[in-house]
């Protein structure tokens, strides 16, 4: 029998490592408390409504996406005096949460962040303003006279407490898109009321089966039915209150009118930006309730639809309703930061950015959320030639936008994405699934920290 | 004098030996203790930290654990990785042992190299490019393999990834990327069963079947026991592949599948870096123990 006996160099090379990890671990304590010790550098002044860091003369930094590179190079080319730097990134398009995470990143090493920032969604004051990221722009920053030129409504999901902490890019209204030939041809004609719509759609789909009056596939799909319908599945009445209802009235009133099409085949399920719309019913289209955005991106690029086709009317509403509403899906939104040295030079490029009409009015592919700028955006659509009617109702719709559908920090294209989407896949009505919508909804809301009232 | 001679010939050369193989040794690992304490050790240090204080730094034991798990989201990412785990491990032990046994059998001819070859390659594909190619093949609309889809009654993406398809298919794409090299490991293992070892079974009677299920399965095991526990670390952090469905799905399928992405969701969408790291702490413990399980009743680290 051997008895293994551990030799004093093998005790020593133990002792070197426990040394060793101890000492790492002593270093990793130090650098963590030295990280979240991270006071200011610097000395700061009130001024604006916020504490701002020392002012200096250097560049500074806009981060926009792709589409909104356009917006900064202009500024760029048109002011040459102006030091920028320009950084491309994906916008937090389609839920990825990059900004929010940056940001996150740059508060725990005390540096690094943009001076101006467009994201493409408007929930990004629901957590830029506890993250102490977003600067208020209401306190001295921008002119009244400025904030009160945009659309009744533009900036309220800026607005937190009474305070704005960013300024709208554009709005996403929705109204009824139509294939105004197609729709001559076949002697129908573009319904007012939600109940004229369903008439229609059925209508539709004895006549002309396989045409369609609307998509139900995105994840967008109840902001454009629902809000529009008045449902009160989102209705946020503070910084961190929320209030639920999907099974009331007015959302299953719509619940139900969805059901029906869906049904008969005369609205589809699979999403205006599923591989299989643009190859199977791109040419199926015949009315389309959808966001401003939807005449250049859905139809002009994404199915190619030719032109003096598209037309735009209202989205219908509930006959007997005295007060239009509709949804909205979208539309970005500009934040400046609270941290930035160059607020005078970044203040200037966010005012111009969203109100000037060299961009806005000229360039914008979305409906300018300035009302002048609006304006002549109107008029550059109109005279592109693209459309087959006027964009009247654009603009009337931008003022509609039912003001109790909020924009909270959990997103509700995510739930109704993960809740509703694949219940209709498997062929449940929508009906049926708004009391697991309304489950989804309050336990995200709660654990995002909301308090929410049903 | 002749045995004088070797026996001073063979103390002068053995410590010399000894001295260059240990100075060669130690320099080989440093670079890489390096990037483990760097990159390994310290992060966990950290991660052990924060998970056991709040954002202000104070101690506060196991709340940060508590306040995660009662998450609505916990207990679901928990199910959905365990069964994940379940179907990748069952098809990695199964498929990549029964293909290096078959690939053996060819001996080393062409068609073997050019198999092995071809089984290694989907892995050159970095994770979340394989992913992206396995979005495109899971499309019906523009698979190439869209009739077999059709065939198995998918026609839209939308049902391809049902909620209940999940797993299989995280396995599929996860297989997929990662077992090619573990079958070109596998079979530099059976290389290594001696030859008279294979020789001794063949002349007591032994058909192909009982060689492998008798002597060349139990003569790997040391190296599946390796490949499990690898396999089980790296599933356990299943993070690439739901996270892009997510977002290939617009939110469909996917999104807060997995543990790690629910430690991304505390870290960042809630600014909870702290409930995060507990999150990570446990998946590090739970790796670990099963290692440690793995290695124990398998005896990973007898000698021969």
């Amino acid at each position: 029998m051997s008895v293994y006996r551990p030799s004093v160099a093998r005790e020593t090379g133990t002792s070197r490592r426990r040394a060793a990890l101890l000492a790492g671990c002593a270093a990793t304590v130090l650098f963590t408390m030295t990280a979240c010790g991270g006071g200011g550098t610097g000395g700061t002044t009130n001024k604006d409504g916020f504490a701002q860091a020392a002012q200096n003369d250097g560049a500074f930094t806009v981060w926009v996406d792709a589409t909104r590179m356009d917006a900064a190079k202009l500024y760029k080319a048109s002011h040459p005096g102006v030091k920028m730097d320009i950084v491309s990134y994906d916008g937090d398009a389609n839920g990825s949460n990059y900004l929010q995470t940056k940001v996150q990143l740059f508060n725990r090493t005390g540096k690094g962040w943009p001076d101006v920032v467009f994201s493409s969604q408007n929930n990004e004051a629901s957590w830029a303003v506890d993250a102490g990221f977003a600067a208020p722009l209401n306190k001295g920053l921008i002119p009244q006279a400025t904030l009160g030129g945009f659309a009744k409504g533009a900036n309220d999901v800026c607005t937190v407490d009474g305070t704005l902490y960013c300024l709208r890019n554009d709005l996403s209204q929705a109204v009824l898109w139509y294939n105004a030939p197609l729709l001559k041809k076949f002697g129908y004609a573009v319904p007012t009321t939600w109940e004229e719509y369903q008439a229609l759609g059925e209508k539709v789909a004895k006549e002309h089966p396989g045409y369609l009056v609307g998509d139900a596939g995105d994840s967008f799909t109840p902001e454009i039915y629902l809000w529009a319908s008045k449902c009160g599945a989102n209705h946020i009445t503070g910084p961190k209150a929320v209030s639920v209802n999907t099974t009331s009235e007015a959302c299953t009133k719509m619940a139900k009118l969805l059901d029906v099409l869906i049904k008969n085949k005369s609205m589809s399920i699979t999403g205006v930006f599923s591989t299989d719309f643009a190859k199977n019913k791109a040419d199926k289209v015949l009315l389309m309730p959808g966001p401003a955005w939807y005449g250049g991106a859905v139809f002009k690029d994404g199915l190619k639809t030719p032109a003096k086709q598209i037309a735009v009317a209202p989205i219908p509403q509930w006959q007997g309703d005295s007060s239009p509403s509709t949804g909205n899906v979208g539309g970005g939104t500009w934040l400046l930061s609270k941290h930035s040295a160059h607020i005078k030079a970044a203040t200037d490029f966010l005012k111009w950015v969203t109100t000037d009409n060299a961009y806005q009015g000229e360039k914008a592919p979305g409906f300018p959320a300035y009302a002048p700028a609006a304006e002549n955006w109107l008029k550059a659509q109109a005279a592109s030639g693209y459309y087959a009617s006027d964009l009247t109702a654009l603009k009337d719709a931008s003022s509609q936008v039912w003001s109790e559908w909020g924009s909270g920090q959990f997103s509700q294209e995510a739930i109704w994405a993960a809740t509703v989407k694949p219940g209709l896949t498997q062929g449940k009505t929508i009906e049926s699934l708004l009391p697991a919508w309304q489950d989804s909804i309050v336990k995200y809301a709660k654990s995002n920290g909301y308090k929410v009232s049903q | 004098m002749t045995l004088t001679h070797s026996s001073a010939d063979s103390a002068r050369g053995r410590p010399r030996g000894t001295s260059r193989q240990s100075r060669a040794g130690v320099a080989f690992v440093a670079g890489y203790t390096l990037l483990l304490l760097a990159f390994g050790v310290l992060p966990t240090c950290y991660a052990i930290y924060f998970a056991f204080t709040d954002a202000g730094g104070t101690f506060t034991g196991f709340s940060n654990f508590v306040t995660t798990a009662q998450d609505f989201r916990f207990v679901d990412s928990l199910g959905h990785v365990a069964l994940y785990l379940v179907f990748w491990l069952l098809s990695l032990v199964v498929f990549v042992v029964v293909l290096a046994l078959l690939l053996h059998r060819l001996s080393a001819g062409p068609v073997s190299q050019a198999l092995r070859f071809l089984y290694y390659i989907p892995g050159a594909l970095a994770g979340a490019a394989s992913v992206l190619v396995w979005l495109f093949m899971l499309d019906p609309t523009v698979s190439p393999v869209s009739s077999l889809l059709e065939t198995l009654g998918f026609h839209t993406f939308g049902e391809v990834i049902a909620p209940g398809n999940l797993a299989l298919l995280f396995t599929i794409i996860a297989f997929w990327t990662g077992a090619g090299g573990w079958i070109v490991v596998m079979y530099g293992a059976l290389n290594n069963i001696p030859k008279d070892v294979m020789e001794a079974a063949r002349i007591d009677g032994a058909n192909g079947w009982q060689t492998a299920w008798r002597v060349q399965i139990p003569m790997l095991r040391k190296w599946i026991v390796y490949m499990v526990i690898l396999a089980f670390a790296g599933g356990a952090q299943l993070f690439v592949e739901p996270q892009l469905l997510s977002l290939a799905s617009t939110g469909v399928a996917g999104r807060d599948y997995s543990l790690n992405q629910l430690t991304y969701d505390f870290a960042f969408q809630m600014n909870n870096i702290n409930g995060a790291a507990a999150v990570s702490v446990e998946l590090l413990v739970v790796s670990l123990s099963v290692a440690g399980v793995f290695v124990a009743r398998s005896g990973f680290f007898d000698a021969d």
